[in-house]
């Protein structure tokens, strides 16, 4: 078991060193001189050299990655260019809308997906498992953020339950919640059509299996046997899907706060994209990125928790 | 009265008909064996007594169990007989069991379901059964820390943790080495005795039922042909399917005399010293990996025309030494070589592979389902500097299938279209398309039915004395490898323990692992003449 | 030939058809703006409505199409060209030290998604439909890499692929004469669905603007101009949408009803 973790974790370390180079390399090297790229065609030169001397770049590319890596494992993010705050600021703020609606996203699908595939796979080719296919047909379909639009004009627009965007922090967290439910479901559904078709076609596989015939011989009904014995099992492939699920919904999240006019990292990186701020896109670019790494080592380890194979062998 | 009384059972599955008018009973402390060939309708037999049928079949007649008809049995009640007074065993220990629970819990869970009782006695129960059984293992270990006969025990303490009047198995030993399966059919014998249970245990292995049944029922495509107790069934046989089939299985093959006589200095085929190791998961975190050693210094040889077998039981290093022989994997140590040349290099040395050809076990496997016969049994062109065209081409197929019993035609042909026993007739044809000098038959008639089994190594036989063949028979089977070879090699734990005449190692084996190999084998008692005038 | 393949073929087969006929037909130039007839609602004149500068919905639909269907092909031929060989060079080399960095490579490409590809490329290179088509087209790659290595995995153990090894054949000819072969269905199916995802992504880039530019007509461009006009012309929200939705429902039918033809135990991935 123990090294079954350390083996994920070095994998972990060894994604996340290559993470950092390939970011680095495309926002810093790419460009030739990120200073002037930044500042665009009509600089002044000694805006440039200023901007040149504060980022570092007279310094050798190994040691600017080097110092880069080393503020990051501080919690230092550099300093934003247009914003002239540290970039660690601007994401602790906007990260406490981002994070929590990706959450919100992936608890909501998995709460409607894995009913819905279980009760498909229970119901196979009856009418109930046809009724969910075809929902989860369109649910895969449907583009989330048309469907978040839909969602406003309906519910916001003409039902007026919710307000249509906007968020006012979490002082107040029941009005918090409120104003990411819209974005949530929006995010959630299609995910969840997904993960409830992953669930239902996994489910179906392990009752084919040999040990619920066994389960069965034992005197197990069919339910029991796939409650006690097939969920579990599904459950490995259903995993994976939630992981990768995890990274979708944070940079579908990103797009989803476009349509609710949330304060997100999304905006962020949208307006920082567009004043050419690299030093921020860089670094919520990472962070994204380390974000779904970690989160697929805690797969890994939700994995073994399942799969008592896993824990013995290497 | 019978625990087990079948009458008149037959069973469609949508249009197909399985089963017609089929009777059989079983009484207390009794050992009643259904036997056939695949197709032959008993493990859907067994399946009906389950009341675990596949969607969409639809049984007829009556199975009474216990004095209840288990096909007028809703499915609530059938749960509650299904384990407590039925049970049953399953051919495939490997996936039998659920991998993620212990097998402490998954013998608990009969009782548990069944009976109110704490959570605390059932595991006591459970740790009771799989010491019946002859476990020695600890009930918190997980499926994939046992081996395969360990499995099937617990797989049996499952079925008789509530001791059922009635214990099914399904071929419970098929997929289990010889000595594992004496065991486990010592085993089952023993529980059938001490529970005073019926067993309804379904075969294919005839010694095997000669061996334990009390009575015999011989099926055939859904019908049974033949059915009374033991001794009688085996001195009396009067159905023609029977005596054919118990015939096949005793099959003796007329195997001609060495033809091959070249005395050269040069041996085809040899072995000396090969070591073959592959590296484990580390113990530590730092130490050096181990290794597990599937070859341990084997030597042997093959010469000209020589018919070799090679006996061992699984993961004795078989399929590692075939690799070898073929040149697809390097060796640690030791060499082979053929005809004087190393059979490995880093570039295959095609000089040396067109020499040797390969049929393998399963005939379903073996070809690629994409391309037609022509293509797949002239691949070993590729060996060839000038591979035979047009012309050619086809007078080379032609007589290759004719060879093995086939048409010409056949060459336009899918493999899907062919049965079994075809396919490895066709696999036989590509490995002799370019006459090698060697062939190695790798488990290649042991998934096939006894009748296929008998034509294909009569085949064999017939090809032996139409060329000088030599060849590497190898086989987990006995009897087989006894009846096509002239040496016997036999394999234990990656060495070669014993090698000598086939009729001398048999009769009179000397190591010890030999001798167990000879005693564990079921063999099939000395049957009356009546059967051979067939 | 089941129900989903044909219904999935007829409305694959439409969507590709308008984007087709937008080369030598729309019912109006796309590029001239006609504001004093902006925001029409549907009417003989104009099928699908016009938007907020005049232009008729419908042609900007069948020009859309093309950019959609441009877009998830091209993609979809770099994730199939460079993942298949990947994955077989890989399934051919098992456990060597190229099989392992061709799949921590995978692992790593599957921390970017395609977003955050297209967020690097833009901010480097500014946003644009070739811009979506590389973020789309490397996501894709790991894609096939993988499922061409775990699909060849299994064959490189049969005994088919051992007979043609004694046979003295090289693993690059195995990988193409045998293995390749076996797994083209699969391929076929999950590139159906790739295809179709690469038609939301492409939507979803074009939405936040990393994507397609103007002029170039973009499906998921014209939800972006949609956005603030949902409220007074629902109908400029609904029918690039809808245009969505059913062409990637008849991809993903085509898909389902091509696996069932095929062999109905494939198993595609959706991520």
């Amino acid at each position: 078991m123990i090294r079954y973790v350390l083996g994920r974790l070095t994998s972990l370390i060894i994604s996340l060193f290559v993470a950092s180079i390939v970011i680095f390399g495309v926002i810093e090297v790419i460009p030739g001189d990120p200073a002037a790229f930044m500042l665009g065609v009509n600089a002044r030169p000694d805006t440039i050299a200023a901007l040149r001397a504060e980022m570092g770049l007279d310094q050798p590319l190994v040691l600017r990655y080097f110092e880069w890596v080393t503020g990051l494992l501080q919690g230092d993010f550099g300093q934003s260019w247009t914003y002239k705050t540290p970039v660690s600021e601007l994401i602790a703020d906007r990260i406490w809308v981002s994070l929590p609606l990706a959450i919100y996203a992936l608890i909501l699908s998995t709460l409607i997906a894995f009913p819905a595939g279980i009760y498909a796979a229970s119901r196979r080719g009856g009418p109930g498992d046809i009724t969910i296919m075809g929902a989860t047909q369109l649910g895969v379909a449907i583009p989330n953020f048309w469907f978040a639009m839909i969602l406003v004009l309906i519910f916001a627009i003409n039902l007026r339950w919710f307000s249509a965007g906007g968020f006012q922090g979490w002082e107040d967290p029941l009005q918090a919640l409120k104003a990411l439910t819209l974005p949530a479901i929006a995010l959630a559904l299609p995910q969840a059509a997904i993960l409830a078709r992953v669930m239902r076609s996994s489910l179906l596989d392990m009752l084919g299996e040999d040990f619920i015939r066994t389960a069965r011989a034992k005197g197990l009904s069919a339910r029991q046997a796939l409650w006690r014995h097939a969920v579990r099992n599904a459950l490995i492939p259903v995993l994976t899907i939630i992981g990768l699920q995890f990274s979708f919904l944070l940079a579908g999240g990103i797009i989803i706060e476009q349509v609710f006019f949330l304060p997100g990292l999304g905006r962020l990186i949208f307006q920082s994209i567009s004043a050419r701020d690299l030093i921020v896109v860089e670094s919520v670019v990472m962070l994204l990125v380390f974000t779904v790494i970690v989160v697929n080592f805690l797969v890994d380890l939700a994995y073994a928790a399942v799969d008592p194979r896993l824990r013995t062998k290497a | 009265m019978s625990i087990l009384d079948i009458r008149n059972l037959s069973l469609r599955i949508g249009a197909t008909d399985i089963l017609h008018h089929v009777n059989l009973a079983v009484q207390h402390g009794e050992i009643v064996a259904i036997t056939g060939e695949s197709g032959s309708g008993k493990s859907m037999t067994a399946l009906s007594v389950m009341g675990l049928l596949p969607r969409g079949a639809k049984p007829q007649g009556q199975i009474i169990l216990n004095g209840t008809d288990i096909l007028q049995t809703s499915e609530p009640d059938l749960c509650q007989m299904r384990g407590n007074t039925m049970g049953m065993v399953f051919q495939e220990p490997m996936t039998a069991l659920n991998p993620v629970q212990t097998i402490g819990d998954q013998v608990a869970e009969t009782i548990l379901i069944h009976e109110k009782t704490s959570k605390a006695t059932a595991h006591a129960r459970a740790a009771e059964m799989l010491e019946r059984v002859g476990l020695k293992v600890a009930p918190t270990r997980y499926p994939h820390e046992l081996s395969g006969g360990q499995r099937q025990r617990v797989v049996i303490a499952m079925a008789i943790a509530l001791r059922p009047k009635l214990l099914i198995a399904d071929e419970p030993t098929t997929a289990l080495d010889v000595t594992t399966q004496a065991r486990i059919l010592i085993l089952l014998q023993d529980l059938v005795r001490d529970f005073d249970m019926g067993l309804l245990l379904i075969t294919h292995d005839l010694a095997v039922v000669a061996d334990i049944a009390d009575h015999i029922v011989v099926m055939q495509k859904g019908r049974v042909v033949e059915a009374g107790p033991t001794p009688k069934l085996l001195s009396e046989m009067q159905d023609p399917y029977t005596k054919a089939l118990f015939e096949a299985s005793t099959h003796q093959v007329d195997l001609p005399g060495k033809t091959d006589v070249r005395t050269g200095s040069v041996q085809l085929l040899n072995a000396k010293h090969i070591v073959r190791e592959y590296p484990l998961p580390r113990r530590t975190l730092f130490g050096p990996r181990p290794a597990f050693r599937a070859l341990n210094d084997i030597t042997f040889h093959i010469d000209h025309g020589e018919r070799v077998g090679l006996v061992g039981e699984s993961g004795c290093g078989k399929s590692t030494l075939t690799r070898a022989i073929l040149g697809l994997e390097d060796v640690q140590g030791g060499e082979i070589r053929l005809e004087g040349e190393p059979v490995f290099t880093d570039h295959p040395n095609l000089a040396v592979r067109r020499k040797m050809q390969v049929v393998f076990q399963d005939p379903y496997g073996s070809f690629n389902p994409r391309h037609r016969v022509d293509r797949l049994i002239t691949e070993p062109f590729h060996l060839l500097e000038n591979p035979p065209v047009g012309a050619a081409r086809e007078a080379a197929i032609s007589k290759a299938l004719q060879d093995v019993g086939l048409s010409p035609e056949d060459a336009g042909k899918y493999i899907h279209e062919f049965s079994g026993g075809q396919r490895q007739r066709l696999a036989i044809a590509r490995a002799l398309i370019i006459e090698p000098e060697l062939i190695i038959f790798d488990e290649a008639v042991s998934a096939l039915d006894v009748s296929v089994r008998a034509q294909v190594l009569d085949l064999i036989a017939d090809l032996c004395r139409k060329r000088p063949l030599a060849y590497l028979f190898i086989s987990h089977d006995l009897s087989v490898v006894r009846s096509v070879t002239d040496r016997v090699m036999v394999m234990q734990a990656g060495r070669i323990v014993e090698q000598g005449e086939t009729e001398a190692v048999f009769t009179d084996p000397q190591h010890p692992y030999t001798q167990a190999l000879i005693a564990a084998a079921p063999q099939l008692p000395e049957l009356p003449h009546a059967i051979e005038t067939v | 030939m089941s129900r989903n393949l044909i219904i999935g073929a007829v409305m694959s087969v439409f969507f590709v058809g308008l984007a087709v006929l937008s080369f030598l037909w729309t019912p109006y130039d796309i590029e001239t703006l006609d504001i004093p007839n902006r925001l029409l609602t549907p009417s003989w004149e104009n099928l699908l409505g016009t938007d907020h500068f005049g232009r008729d919905i419908l042609s900007m639909i069948m020009m859309g199409a093309r950019t959609s269907i441009a877009v998830a092909l091209v993609a979809v031929g770099i994730g199939m060209g460079l993942g298949v060989p990947l994955g077989l060079l890989a399934a051919a080399l098992k456990g060597s030290l190229l099989d392992e960095v061709i799949m921590r490579g995978n692992d790593l490409v599957f921390a970017f998604p395609s977003l955050v590809i297209a967020i690097l490329i833009t901010a480097v290179f500014g946003a644009s439909a070739v811009n979506a088509i590389i973020a789309i087209g490397i996501f894709n790659i790991p894609v096939f890499a993988r499922l061409a290595r775990g699909a060849a995995l299994p064959l490189w153990e049969r005994d088919f692929i051992l007979a043609a090894r004694v046979c003295g054949k090289s693993a690059t000819r195995i990988s193409a004469e045998h293995i390749l072969p076996n797994i083209t269905n699969l391929m076929i199916v999950q590139g159906t669905i790739q295809f179709s995802l690469g038609i939301l992504a492409e939507a979803a880039l074009s939405y936040i603007g990393l994507g397609a530019q103007p002029p170039t007509a973009s499906w998921g461009r014209m939800l972006a101009d949609a956005q603030t006009l949902v409220s007074i012309a629902p109908h400029t929200a609904l029918v690039p949408g809808f245009a969505i939705l059913l062409m990637v429902l008849g991809l993903n039918l085509l898909g389902d009803g091509l696996r069932d033809l095929l062999d109905p135990r494939i198993r595609v991935a959706r991520v």
